[in-house]
Parts: structure tokens; sequence; C-alpha cells
């Protein structure tokens, strides 16, 4: 490990200050500690740890939405109510992060800007069109998820700026959701595919569909053609499989330990199918339990959206 | 450089200079003196070196100790009574079987104790999705499994 140096913030401004002459910014410390001890990255010469940042904690209810404080770990998300109910897709991510030792100590914050392009967060705040507020020492400014993500591990935040929030506006009415993974492990395991449908029906047509697609590509994004498959249709089943196609068609995995570049682009149809048929389930008023999280969590089950 | 923090632990506070990037349980291990929590995997997958910060279960292999400045962490050294009985999940591991090399042990109870005080009373699918961010190679985990849910079933 090679960071030299440490700070604790107890405010955004001594956090900014911080890492304007170069620190980096810590919170859970679940991807970068882990990082460096596996060799992957080495810790910053220079940290700040936020975990003492008040304000960046919590998760409100604003005027047309919900604000997630930088902070907000997994476990919050989960246990909160607005969560599971307007953004299903979002608690049914948060819920299968690492294990029950992640979730309390893995913010939402370090989630997004880690920027792993299989990491479970990303596809539902990308489909609920969350913006991220970026501050630095010398301003602010707020940056879609869809333009933030550049690559693996890179976005689009310079060095001297740090994610103080995310805001999600509310969904429209007959909207349902779903976040879905593939995986080897029930906990402490990363996607080796996931995909993320957000839906909203009007009656019983669907009037606007999200569909992206996660471990699929260098980032996490929507894909256009598996959108324009379900916008207007009746939700059939024959609809969803077309999504789902598209959704394949659109992914450009890699080879790796965890799976073969072919054996990600079929389960890529097969997850998609399932995020869009649990979505859909959910629009109509369906129980679909959020994975996890009455056991873990204590949470109700959010249903309906 | 090493800088001054105060490791609150079972309830007794240690005094400690750490480099930054030193993790939590490589300061409680080699610094604090507590072998209790092990290092099985290192890279997060395991589970073993699970310990409690500020009541809430977090793997200290992937944790910077000095973010545990100031904060109560327990260890699985900390779970007996002072009298040095054990804890009603410990026992329960010895009565069901739920101990074979021991390495996972002290991880798996503080796992266990964190569901349950989050959730007095799971059912054994609970149990074991909580249970499976830590791995044992020994028991098959049916004696786990058991020892949890008797504890669950006298609350």
């Amino acid at each position: 490990m090679s960071a030299q140096s440490y700070t604790a913030a107890t405010s955004v401004d001594e956090a900014l200050e911080a890492m304007a002459t170069g620190a980096r910014p810590i919170a859970g410390g679940t991807d970068l500690v882990v990082g460096a001890r596996g060799g992957k990255a080495p810790l910053p010469d220079a940290l700040v740890a936020i975990h003492r940042v008040s304000e960046l904690r919590g998760i409100r209810e604003q005027e047309g939405g919900l604000v997630l404080g930088a902070l907000a770990t997994h476990a919050d998300i989960v246990a909160s109510s607005s969560a599971c109910e307007l953004f299903t897709a979002l608690a049914d991510a948060s819920a299968i992060v690492g294990s029950h030792a992640t979730r309390t100590a893995g913010t939402i914050g370090g989630n997004v800007m880690n920027a792993s392009p299989a990491m479970e967060t990303g596809g539902p705040l990308i489909c609920f069109d969350a913006v991220a507020t970026l501050r630095s020492a010398s301003g602010t400014r707020r940056v879609a998820l869809t333009d933030l993500f550049t690559g693996p591990g890179r976005t689009v935040a310079e060095p001297g700026e740090l994610l103080t929030e995310l805001a999600i506006p509310t969904p429209k009415d007959g909207t349902g959701s779903c976040y879905a993974r593939l995986e080897y492990r029930r906990q402490m395991e990363i996607a080796i595919v996931g995909a993320t449908a957000v839906v909203t029906l009007d009656g019983g047509t669907v009037r606007d569909a999200r569909i992206a697609i996660t471990a699929l590509a260098p980032t996490i994004h929507r894909v256009a053609e598996a959108e324009q498959a379900l916008n207007g249709s009746d939700a059939s089943d024959a609809a969803v499989h077309a999504a789902a196609d598209a959704a394949a068609g659109a992914s450009r995995p890699i080879s790796d330990v965890r799976g073969s570049a072919q054996y990600r682009r079929a389960m890529a149809a097969v997850l998609t199918r399932r995020a869009i048929s649990t979505a859909i389930t959910r629009a109509r008023g369906g129980r679909f339990p959020i994975p996890a999280s009455p056991a873990l969590h204590g949470a109700v089950n959010g249903g309906a959206a | 450089m090493r800088y001054d923090a105060t490791l609150k632990v079972n309830g007794r506070a240690y005094p400690v200079a750490i480099e930054p990037g030193r993790n939590l349980l490589s300061v409680l291990r080699s610094e604090v003196g507590l072998t209790g929590a092990k290092e099985g995997c290192d890279d997060s997958e395991c589970g073993a070196c699970m310990v409690l910060l500020d009541g809430q279960p977090v793997n200290s292999c992937s944790y910077l100790a000095l973010q545990a400045d100031g904060r109560e962490i327990v260890t699985i050294e900390g779970l007996a009574g002072e009298d040095g009985d054990l804890h009603p999940l410990q026992q329960a591991f010895l009565d069901q079987g739920g101990v074979q090399c021991g390495f996972c042990t002290p991880g798996m109870l503080i796992s266990a104790k964190a569901l349950l005080d989050r959730n007095p009373s799971p059912d054994e699918d609970e149990i074991r999705l909580a249970l499976s961010g830590n791995l044992c190679r020994c028991t098959g985990y049916s004696g786990i499994v058991r020892a949890v849910q008797a504890v669950a079933e006298q609350r």
C-alpha cells in the first residue's frame, strides 16, 4: 500500500480543500482497499477520508424526486421505503451488492465513482435519469449519469471533483422497474451480466421503456434498439423477446475467468428478458420481492411501483 | 508517516500509531493483539475477518484502520460475557456441530450476530442468505444454519 498521508474531513469544504492539493477521497473503502490489497491499483498517495462528513449522509425526499447523499450506503437505500417503492430497480441492485458487511460500509457515491462496468447500481441510476452533483474548490456542476462514465474505472470527473449527491426524479405513474444479475454465488458477487428495465405502462401500452446493460461493454449504457422494440407495444412476450434480443445484439462483452464473451452475450438476452418481465409485472401492480431485503434489512418488499 | 488513533475494541480503548494504508484487520491482529478475526482470502470474499463497527458488520481486511478511529469495534473476543460465559450463538455452534477447523467461525459468528441484531427471527433461507458472504470449507453449513436457527427460536 502506498498511501503516505491521511486526513479525515468533517465538512465538504475541508474535503475539497484536501482534494485541491491532490488528495483522493475514501468513504467505505470496499472498492479502494480491496483493489489495493489485490494489487489492482495502489491506494492514492494522499487520502482524505469523508466518512465523517455528515452533510453527505442520508436519503431525502425533495420536490419531484429523491436525493441520495454520496455517503448513503447500500443498506440505507434498501431500508428506504421511497427507494423500494419508486426506484425498485435501484433497491434490487443495492440489495445484492457484496454481503451485508459490504452494504453497511459501501456507499452509493463510491460505487458510482469507482465506475466499474459491472457495478450493480449504474444501470438503474442511468435509466431513472439520475443526475450527479460534482463539487470542487472552484465550483459545482451537474452531470447526468448517462454522461458520467467514459470507460472502465473512468468518469468525466476532474481529480479535484467530489460527487456530493445524486438526484433522481420520481418516475411517472404506471412505472415498474427491475435490475437482474447473473451470479454464481448469492453474495460477494459481481455481475457476470446485468440488465435494468424501467417500464412505464399507459393502460396496456408501453409508453416509455428504459433498458440498460451491465458488464457487457466498457461502460454501462442504455440500448436504444431494445427500448424501441418495447415502446408503443402491448408488452407482449414477443415484444419482450425482441427487446431482449436487441440488448444482446448491442453487447460487446469481454471473455475472462468469469465467463466467455459468447456466454455473456447469450445470457444478456436471458437477463434482459427477466428484468423487463419483472418490471412489467411491477408496473401492473404485481408483487415481486426485492432480492434479500426482508432478511437482510428488515424492509418491506417493494412490489407495486 | 504514522498517525495516532484510538481503537475502542470490545469496550477497551487501544491507542495505536499506524500508517494510512493499514487495514483494520492487520491492526487488530498485530497492534491490538487480538487474533480472533482471521485473514482468509484477503480479498473481501470470505468474511473470516468480519467485525462489528458501531454495531454494523464490516470486512476488516477491506477497511482502513484510521477510519475506525474513536468508533466501537466488536471482535469475536468480545462476544462472550465478562465471566467467560459463551454467547448463545457460540454455545449453539458447539452444540449443533457448526465448528470444524474453526477458521471461518469468528467471522461466521459476527455475521450471525449482525443478522440476529437486525432480525431476531429469521427463517432458514434468510439465515443462509445473510451468511452467504461467509465461506466455510469444512462443515457444509448445515450445522451453522441449525445453530443460528436454534438461537433464533430461543428469542
